[in-house]
């Protein structure tokens, strides 16, 4: 049913973790509906220094969430907001069509963090002020 | 270890049914001695599948192409038949979707179906079945033990009930038949459900039990074969294949029986000891001696099976991320769980070659399994409690 891709990141996810001091979090999903995700971003110079993932889900949800933290790593914050749903199932070697919806939700997660990170700085930059 | 989906079939059901396929291969319509000998043959197996279920007579059994048609022409069979005299529906909400669905339909039919509450352990209702029969029932269709989650319902006590308000009682015994002695006589069922492949005999085939002065519409009208209620000409290997397992089961059943739930109650021990935040879903004694169904808290069931398949274990989930839907069982939210914990419920059935030895090494893959998933998981409490 899988590809061999995601199963090697299903077994061996990459970058799997939390980051205490995130500039970025973001999470995406519900447990309700049987997958939640959240991504942690370390921005510096404007690019994804550090990005680590974590996932309650199924082997799909797990594997394309490692594949985004490899994609998205070293990248400008602009690359990595047009990281794209297809893009992670593409570079798996593609996903069964009952999971493109449900589990591949890990391009929102990225988004949501950057948007979080874009948001703090915002904030940051409004206190200075 | 996912014996509930499929069964190896037999060996000496496999024999039986071989000249069935090559040399007599005769129609039991017919009048010829090929005929007559094919005859003998289903006549035979239909013997021993009403001695199986406690049928007094054989004529009682008809066959079908498996426990779905079993469960659809009971209900829409009775439904039909029966509808000037009340057009409701009694079921549970812990039934397969073979009942689920032809209730769902007649409900669209100009039917009115009520899917009776269970309570923690899947066990029907009793006071609402009593609340919810009236002169307008006329079926009461209800599962004798769960497939998902193993428990055993009272049926005995559902018959007295369904009864004493001239309601008709059919029973789904697909997944409880030839695991645990089954009577229709002394426990008061008017209709039953089996299924071969699920006592070890081939797939494609079934049986309805149909007591008597039990009258119902059939689904397939033609010539007129299994007394007019399933017309097409007999599955005869198949149904020779069903008669020797249906012999085989009976024989077994007390020593299997006792075999595997000892080795059922060592697998949900092994599972649920070393493990924080496990559960047991169903009852603990009264349930299917072959089923053994668990959750864990924080993670999902499908990335459970995903590793244990890694291992060469192979069992099932409640997870919507094994289904087709994107629902979790609808049977394990009847008994109250949240969502999130039938995400993470697992299903291992065991089954005749299942052993000790199989029992005990996928106890011991769970914890690491387990623990893996639950570092993954941003769910899972920093500090879990031993």
């Amino acid at each position: 049913m899988y590809t061999e891709k995601v199963m090697d990141h299903f077994r061996n996810p990459r970058n799997m973790g939390e980051i205490s001091d995130a500039d970025g979090v973001g999470t995406v999903g519900n447990p309700v509906c049987g997958d939640l995700m959240t991504i942690y971003i370390k921005v510096k110079d404007n690019r994804l220094e550090d990005i680590k993932f974590k996932t309650f889900g199924c082997g799909s949800a797990i594997a394309t969430s490692s594949m985004i933290t490899e994609l998205a790593k070293g990248k400008t914050l602009e690359e990595g907001l047009q990281i794209t749903r297809a893009n992670v199932a593409d570079s798996l070697g593609g996903l069964p069509a009952v999971k493109m919806h449900c589990s591949n939700l890990a391009a929102d997660a990225l988004h949501a963090a950057i948007e979080d990170y874009y948001k703090k700085q915002k904030a940051t930059r409004e206190v200075k002020k | 270890m996912d014996n509930a989906a499929g069964k190896p079939v037999d060996s000496q059901a496999v024999e039986a049914m071989l000249p069935y396929m090559k040399s007599s291969y005769g129609n039991p319509s017919s009048l010829h001695l090929f005929g007559q000998e094919a005859k003998r043959a289903l006549e035979e197996a239909r013997m021993k599948v009403a001695e199986l279920i406690g049928a007094e007579k054989k004529d009682s059994v008809i066959f079908t192409s498996g426990a779905t048609e079993s469960n659809n022409l009971a209900i829409k069979g009775i439904a039909y038949r029966n509808k000037d005299r009340g057009t409701r529906i009694l079921t549970s909400s812990v039934e397969h979707m073979s009942v689920v669905n032809p209730c769902k339909y007649l409900g669209t039919k100009g039917f009115e179906t009520v899917f009776l509450s269970v309570d923690k352990y899947g066990f029907v209702d009793l006071e609402s079945l009593e609340k919810e029969l009236n002169d307008k029932t006329v079926l009461v269709t209800i599962v004798y033990a769960n497939s998902e989650i193993g428990t055993i319902e009272p049926v005995k006590e559902i018959s007295k009930r369904v009864h004493s308000k001239g309601a008709i009682l059919h029973v789904d015994a697909t997944a409880a038949c030839g695991q645990i002695p089954i009577s229709v006589k002394e426990e008061g069922i008017d209709l039953l459900t089996i299924s071969s492949n699920d006592i070890y005999g081939p797939k494609g085939v079934g049986a309805l039990y149909v007591g008597e002065g039990i009258r119902l519409e059939p689904l397939v009208h033609g010539g007129g074969q299994e007394r007019g209620l399933r017309s097409g000409t007999e599955n005869l290997p198949g149904i020779v294949g069903f008669g020797k397992a249906a012999e085989i089961a009976k024989r077994g059943l007390p020593s299997e029986s006792k075999r595997l739930t000892k080795l059922r109650d060592r697998f949900i021990g092994g599972l649920l000891k070393p493990i924080p935040y496990s559960f047991l879903n169903g009852h603990p004694t009264l349930r299917l001696p072959d089923n053994v169904s668990v959750r864990y808290s924080f993670i999902e069931g499908e990335s459970m099976l995903l590793s244990l398949g890694m291992m060469g274990v192979y069992a099932s989930s409640g997870s919507a991320c094994t289904a087709k839907t994107l629902e979790p069982s609808h049977v394990l939210l009847a008994i109250g769980l949240k969502h999130e914990e039938a995400h993470g419920s697992l299903m291992f059935t065991l089954g005749k070659q299942t052993t000790e030895e199989d029992v005990d090494y996928a106890i011991s893959l769970m914890p690491s399994i387990v623990k893996r998933l639950r570092e993954i998981s941003p769910l899972t409490p920093k500090e879990l409690p031993k």
